[in-house]
Order: structure tokens, then sequence, then C-alpha cells
């Protein structure tokens, strides 16, 4: 038997010290893991660890003037499955086969995809959730989601615009005004383990949604109404490719209507509104999408035609080149430089005053009219009507006027300019124009925003717009409020004319480019009372078949829609004037 | 010398290491429940037995305490003419293992022995242990040759080559092992400077040539770019979210299936995760008191047998200490070593407590006198 020596002893406390030190080393790197990295580890973990589940919010809804709900939020259903928690397979892919309407493959691989969570269906009716929660399967999950809903489906649809698949608007109003009426999502923070089940008794943070605010809009759900049967029956009558109508105050620029027919289902804005003939590429498809989504009042331009001629004739009062007595003669047309411009009278107007000028739109009386300001000034004016800049419409993609250049401007551009040729406007320029020319002087923002109030009904903030004062003098608006009332009573927007109201307007026939197309764009401008402008309208009817002539089929489109608005909106009704314009017509 | 003269001269009074003993039982009974805490959701998943993991390792650490009963209630000399036919037979079971073991997690390191699971490889441990201390007991003046050293490394060669064949970080410790325990036995200090040294060197050199190849190098210097790092990533987790005073016994997070077989090679981050970096620091010192009590066996044992076991135990309790939580702190590349006492392994904990009780059986033999 041996004993155990010094060295022996030497050498195990040797071994001892070693691994005392390596351990210490050890607890060091602990140190190291545990204080320093902890919060770098530990936040990791964390992420690891939670699953974060939206909770949406619901979108701002657009209301009209008179309280009416534009647009909504419809509660819908996400049908999801938990691979893990499926109990029963089989019944589970029957069920939802059958609820669903899905085919069975489909509903089968997605139900026996080993995933954490694997989406069957969403934007299914909430009767078709509630009837699927009521089953009570295992690992059948029924999230309630918003989706946008239009209750009117094509009312004011190139105005309000809709909204994509994350509830973010994409055109219209609903873009314009995205920032208000989106809301801030809420969250769920639950911690699951590595297969995603919920840790019960774990808690769960929970951040509420905040819902998004109401946009009210100065739009009329009434007289929207009213205008878009009356554009659709005209589109329809004149088989015209599209009727658009504007009805504004032109006291502050409040749009109570905005219509271009065809107008196109908001619920289904991804559908076109006409058959197509043949398969159409996606590129295609998209192309002939965009174009349906055009709003015509605000994102292409015209050539106005003698709707102009208003413009023209606050230009000369300005400058004061022309009394309202003042006297012209037609003979059917009017040389300028070399060229000869036709009136639309082939005959000739013959000896006329200016009142009778404008009654009969005798494109020879604005000729000279418009000589007589002369291409320099005309361009100042032009500009000092606010025609060069954008209307400042609440509602994206505007168009800008498309005008010559000062210095091209020559007399023949002139003459053209002054009847309402070789330029365009949008017709929202043209209406805002007419705005100032028609209620004192003031350019007004044309504009559909009022304000933004929060679901509880708590104003927000409340939309200021600017206004220019002073474009045209009192005294000029008054004048063409006078001359345009005679259009209607007398001249050639006659068939505007409804006995007992006090109307102005002018009538426009414009041929489109190239011009031997033969396409015509009719129009009629028209406002009420006379006197103080309460209400004006633009009636648009593009390339409508067969007769073209705006008083002929634009004015009677406008008279309609007047028929229905104005007792609407309280216009008092003058009994004499109905008299009188009952034994006019007798 | 022999015991009968001091037994005549005064009465003997019987030693007995009761710190190690609790120090034994503490571990043990914290092992368990941490066991209990990492593996039950494991156990619930797999077995619908929140407890299954639990049960078994409350089974073996029973036949462990059995063992450790009977080892210190026998002479340790008993085993010397034992120790060859250990050997031979843990290394007859260790081919046996290669044959026809067990599969399970992708490796073959299991005996089924009736309704037993048994791992060979735990058994040539403590047969090497006995195995060395007898030889080296038999020849302990020649130990300062370089032939004996070199004898007695060979003599390790077969077992280590066996085990190391279906468990190479076993095959690591026992050759640990054998190390220490020459070293011991040895008066020289300058061949085992040279063999540290040529180790060293040559492992540099392997690092250097081939290591930035080597995708277990890579692993373990960017964790979190590979596949294969997932688990060492999981472990970091583990331990840095558990800060200075951890979640809470039960408490973790990463247990849930974020770490997979947490009960096993990865206990100790989540000993990390629950009890903080206060609670691992106090399972490393109650380690290093462990392995305290085996210096101050092995420094007092009667006879070069005793200590040589002790000795032996202690290398392979602190070489698994060591490498295990050197693993799970990603300080070296990652190697699955269990931790002793906790981690779950039935036949790991029974071998060990049977160690346990040699070094008590050893422990008896001190003459207080000399403590």
């Amino acid at each position: 038997m041996f004993r155990y020596k010094t060295f022996n002893r030497q050498k195990t406390m040797v071994i001892f010290v070693c691994v005392l030190f390596i351990l210490m080393f050890l607890i060091g790197r602990l140190v190291y893991l545990m204080v320093f990295c902890s919060e770098y580890y530990g936040k990791k973990a964390e992420d690891l660890h939670e699953r974060e589940r939206d909770i949406k919010a619901a979108r701002g809804r657009i209301i009209d003037a008179t309280g009416t709900v534009l647009a909504a939020n419809k509660t819908v259903c996400t049908i999801s499955v938990i691979y893990n928690q499926v109990k029963d397979k089989e019944e589970v892919i029957a069920v939802l086969t059958k609820e669903l309407g899905m085919p069975e493959e489909k509903v089968r691989a997605r139900v026996e995809k080993v995933s954490s969570i694997e989406r069957i269906k969403s934007n299914v009716d909430k009767e078709t959730g509630d009837k699927i929660r009521s089953y009570g399967l295992a690992g059948v999950k029924v999230d309630e989601d918003y989706k946008r809903y239009y209750p009117y489906d094509t009312l004011a649809s190139k105005v309000l615009g809709f909204t994509g698949g994350d509830n973010q608007g994409i055109v219209g109003l609903e873009v314009k005004y995205d920032e208000y009426m989106q809301g801030t999502n809420g969250k769920i923070l639950t911690l699951t383990d590595a297969r995603g089940v919920e840790i019960e008794n774990a808690g769960e943070s929970r951040l509420d949604p905040v819902d998004g605010n109401d946009l009210h809009i100065t739009l009329d759900y009434n007289i929207q109404m009213y205008a878009q049967q009356a554009a659709g029956k005209a589109l329809e009558q004149k088989q015209a490719d599209s009727v658009s109508v504007i009805a504004m105050n032109p006291e502050n620029g409040e749009i109570k209507a905005m219509v271009n027919v065809p107008e196109f289902n908001l619920n289904d804005p991804f559908t076109l509104n006409y058959e197509v003939g043949e398969e159409v590429s996606a590129e295609k498809k998209q192309e002939l999408l965009n174009q349906m989504w055009r709003n015509q009042c605000i994102n292409d331009t015209y050539e106005p035609g003698s709707t102009f001629k208003i413009i023209t004739t606050a230009a000369a009062l300005e400058e004061g080149v022309v009394n309202l007595a003042d006297s012209f003669y037609c003979r059917g047309y009017y040389t300028v430089e070399d060229r000869n411009i036709h009136c639309h009278k082939v005959s000739g107007h013959g000896s006329e005053d200016f009142i009778h000028g404008i009654m009969n739109s005798c494109n020879p009386v604005f000729i000279e009219v418009g000589l007589r300001v002369g291409p320099e000034h005309y361009y100042d004016y032009f500009s000092q009507f606010g025609l060069l800049k954008k209307t400042g419409i609440d509602l994206p993609g505007e168009a800008a006027t498309i005008m010559h250049s000062k210095e091209k401007i020559g007399l023949v551009e002139l003459a053209t300019m002054s009847f309402g040729q070789s330029f365009q406007i949008t017709p929202m320029q043209l209406l805002t124009t007419v705005s100032a020319m028609i209620n004192g002087g003031n350019r007004v923002t044309p504009h559909f925003g009022a304000s933004v109030k929060d679901s509880e009904g708590n104003v927000i903030k409340t939309f200021q717009y600017d206004t220019k004062e002073s474009v045209v003098s009192e005294e000029t608006s008054e004048k063409i409020r006078f001359l345009l009332e005679k259009v209607v009573s007398e001249g050639g927007g006659k068939n505007a004319k409804i006995p007992g109201y006090s109307i102005g307007g002018k009538t426009a026939t414009s041929q489109t480019l190239p011009r031997s197309a033969h396409k015509y764009i009719s129009s009629f401008l028209g406002f009420a009372p006379a006197d103080n402008p309460q209400i004006l309208l633009l009636v648009i009817i593009n390339n409508p078949q067969g007769i073209y002539y705006g008083g002929t089929i634009a004015a009677p489109v406008a008279r309609e829609i007047f028929e229905d608005i104005l007792p609407y909106l309280g216009i008092p009704f003058d009994e004499n004037a109905a008299k009188e314009g009952e034994e006019g017509e007798n | 010398m022999s015991r009968r003269p001091e037994k005549n001269r005064e009465k003997p009074i019987k030693y007995f290491d009761y710190t190690m003993l609790f120090i034994i039982i503490f571990l043990v009974g914290f092992g368990l429940v941490m066991l209990y805490s990492t593996s039950s959701y494991n156990a619930q998943l797999k077995f619908k037995d929140s407890a299954w993991y639990l049960k078994k390792q409350v089974f073996a650490t029973a036949v462990g305490f059995f063992g450790m009963f009977v080892a210190a209630h026998i002479d340790y000399h008993y085993w010397m003419k034992l120790s060859g036919l250990a050997y031979v037979f843990a290394l007859f079971l260790c081919v046996l293992v290669i044959f026809s073991g067990e599969n399970y997690n992708g490796s073959t390191r299991w005996l089924k022995i009736g309704p037993l699971s048994v791992q060979p490889s735990e058994i040539a441990k403590v047969a090497t242990i006995l195995f060395l201390a007898t030889v080296i007991n038999k020849m302990p003046k020649q130990m300062g040759k370089m032939s004996t050293i070199m004898k007695i490394m060979i003599l390790t060669v077969p077992i280590v080559g066996v085990v190391a064949k279906t468990n190479l970080s076993t095959a690591i410790i026992i050759l640990g092992i054998a190390v220490c325990l020459t070293f011991v036995a040895s008066p020289k200090y300058k061949p085992f400077f040279l063999m540290a040294f040529w180790v060293v060197g040559f492992g540099a050199m392997f690092i250097m040539k081939e290591g930035y190849r080597a995708e277990r190098i890579k692993i373990w210097r960017h964790p979190e770019d590979f596949e294969k790092g997932y688990q060492t990533l999981q472990g970091l987790y583990a331990i840095g979210s558990g800060g200075l005073f951890g979640k809470g016994l039960g408490e973790s997070m990463q247990k849930l299936g974020f770490l997979p077989e947490a009960q096993n090679d990865m206990i100790f981050s989540i000993i990390c995760e629950e009890l903080g970096l206060f609670g691992a620091v106090c399972v490393i010192l109650l380690f290093l008191l462990l392995i305290w009590r085996f210096l101050v066996i092995a420094n007092n044992a009667s006879d070069l047998f005793g200590a040589l076991i002790v000795v032996g135990i202690m290398a392979h309790v602190a070489i698994q200490v060591i490498l295990n939580i050197a693993v799970v702190t990603n300080s070296i590349p990652n190697t699955g070593i269990t931790l002793p006492f906790i981690s779950y392994g039935g036949t790991s904990v029974a071998i060990l407590l049977t160690e346990m009780g040699l070094a008590l059986s050893v422990s008896r033999g001190i003459k207080l006198e000399v403590v």
C-alpha cells in the first residue's frame, strides 16, 4: 500500500486551482452575458416570444351636407385555421367548404398546410363568419375586420374614390383626406410558445385602436342624385360618351354635386362598367380601369367654346372697350388678318347691339370685342381671372390649363380665344372662373371638404379656403349677370328657362380635336337666381349623337336639374314672373 | 503501514464527509426541481405527462442513491481486484453499443437492457477511473518515467477510441480523466507541460489552417448565421434574458419549445433564465464546493489508490461542469456534454451518485488527526 505523497497533493491542488480559475473565467463570461448583453438578448428573446396581432381601426366615414353617410365601414370576417389546434380536420374542411363556397381541394390544401396560421378566406360576410363561429370548431379562427362600404354604389364614384386592401385611399377624396380618415391600428401582444400557442395567464398587452375621423363634405346627396339622374338620362338619350355635371355655390366654392356618368360601382371598383369584347391583358385592363376612374370635371381639359364668351365679356367690360349699347354688324364671318372666321349662323346676324351679340352667341361680335382688348391685355385678364393657375380643388390629379404663351398670341389666336377656342381648361376651371364673374368678383376655391369630426361629433378641423377678391369689379359682375339672364330669358339659352325663376346662363357647342372627326361637346352653364346666384351649374355632354347644339341638348338637362334643385335649395319662386313666362309662351 | 496500531492506540473516530453528502443531496434535489421546470412542457407535448422526464430521472436517482449507499459502505480496496474486469466489461459494452445501440435524436449511445436504456459510455468513465487507479497504484515509483506515462495513456486508447466512435465528447472526458490521473501520480511536470504544449500547438495549428473552414468553428463565432447555431443562439437568448435575478422559477419562455431538448445539455441556460446570474453563480459555487471536497478527501486519503479514485472523480465532475458551462455560454464550440446531477440522463446520474459513494468510501478512511 502506497502513501499519497506531498507532490501528489501539490498536483491535486494544481488541478483544483486550474478548475477554480476556469470557473472564475466562466462566471466572468456569465456576468458579461447576463449583465452587459442582457438587454440585447432579452429583447431578441422577447421578439421571438411575442405575437403581434393588429386590431384594425375603423376608417372615418364620408358624410355629405345633409348628414347622409356616403362611405361607411362594413364588418367583414377573415377565416383562418391554426394547424396545431385543429382537432377534426375532415369536419373543418367540410364546414368551410360548405359555408365559404370554395372548392374542396383549395380548402383542404390550406387546412392541411403545416403553418402557424393559415388564412382561408378574407372579406367574408359577417353573417357567414358568425355562422362558422357558431360551429365552435377547434383551430378555426374568425377575425372581424372592417371593409370600406359605399351605400349608394355609383353615387359620386369619381369624387369619393375608393380604398385598397389595407383600407388606404386610392383615388378621389379617399386619398386626398386619407390622413384624417385613416385610423391608428391597435395591437394585441401575446406571449406564445414555439408552436405559436398562446400562453395562458401570461396576460396580453393591448393597445386600443383609434378610429379614423369622419370627413364632412359639401356635396349634397339630393342634388347629386338629381344631377346624376338627369345626366344619366341625357347620356342614354344622346348616346353620348359621357355627361358631366357640376353644381357649385358660386359664393363660397362649395361643390354640391359633381357627376360624371357613366359612374362606376365603388363597391366593385375593379370591374369595368361596360362590356369588354375580347379578353384583355392585365396591362390593358389596368389602363381601362384608370380611364374609368377619371374624373372628367377636373382630370380632363376641353375647349370651352361659347361659354367662354362670359370671360371675354368680363375682360372687355373691365377694359372699358365695350358698352352694352354698342352696335355691331355680323356678316356671317369676320376677317382677321387674311382669315375669315365664321359665325355659327352662316347667313350672319346682321346689325345687333352687344346684348344681342351675347344672346345670339355671335362670334364676330366677340372677335371684335376681343381685338379691342388686344392680345397683351387679353392675356393679362386671362391671368388675372386665375385661368392660368389650377383651381386648387381638393381632389387629386387636377389638370392644368393648356394655353398659348403670351408672345405667340397673334390676332388670329386672340380671335379664336375670344369665343373659347384654341386653348383648353378643365370644366372645373371654367366654373370657378365664371363664379367670380357673377358673384361680385371674388375667385373662390372650389372644394368638397368642410370639416373633420371625430366619431363623437367633435370638430377636429374646419377647412378654410382662399378667396381672391376683386378679380373683376362688382359693376362688371352685375352687367354679366344681367347679360346672362337675357341669354336664358330671351337668347340662345331659352331651353333652360323655368317660369318663376330668374336664371342666367350661356350655352356652348365646341368641336373636339381633331376637327375632322366631327365630334362635339355640348355644354350649358347656368345659375340661379340671376341677380344673386346661389347655385352655378355646368352641364357637359361629350360627343352626343344627332343634334349637338348646347342650347338644344345641354340647356334642357340643366333645366331639368334646376327644376328639381331650385325648390330644394329654397330659392324663392316668383309667381308674377311665372305668369309672365306662361303668357309669353302662350 | 497498517491501520492496526492506530486502532490499538485510540478509539477509532469514524470520519464521514457529511459536507459532501449534503452538497450532493442539495445538487440532486436542485437538479430534479430544475429538470421538472425545464422538461414539463416538452414532456406534456410529447408524452402527455408533464412529469415524464422527472419520473425517469427520479427512478435513476433512486438507483444512484442505492449505488452510492452500497459503494460508500464497501471498502474501496475491494474494487482493485475487479477493476480490470470492469474495464474490459465497459469496453465490451461500448463495442456492443456501436453494433446494436438504441438510436435517439440521431445518435446511437444507448443499450436496451430489458425496460432500461443504459449509456455504456457513462459506465466507461467510472471503469476507467478504477482501472487506471489500480494500474498506477501498482507502480507508483515508475510514474516519473515518460515510458510509464505513455504506457498508461496507451492503456486508455481502446476505451477512448471505442467511445469516440459513438460519443466524442465523452471520449474527451475519459481522456481528460486519464491525463489528470497520470499528472497527479507522476512527480514530473515537464512531460505534461510538453503534452499541453503539443495539444495547444496542434489545436492552434488546426484552427489556423482549417479552422475558418471548419463549420463548427464558424458556428461558434457567429451562431446567428447558421442553422446549426440555432441551439446555441437560443441558449444565449435564455441566458441573456435572465438578467441579474432571473424571471423566477418556472417562468422560462425559452423552454417552451424555443430551446430544443432544453432538459439535456442546455439546462444551465434555463437555470440562468429562471434564476438569473445570482442563481447561476450559486450553482457554479456549489460545484466548486463539491470539487473542493474531492480535493480535501484526496489529499487526506489514507493511501494512493483511494486518493487516485477521488482525483479521477474530481476530474470527471470538473471537466463536465467546465465544458458544459463553456458550451452553454458559447465560450467554446458546441459539443454535447451534460451538466452533472442536473441534466436529464438516467445512466449519468446513477453512475455519478455511485462515484460519489466511492469518494465517500475513501473519505471513511481518513484519519482525523490528519484533517
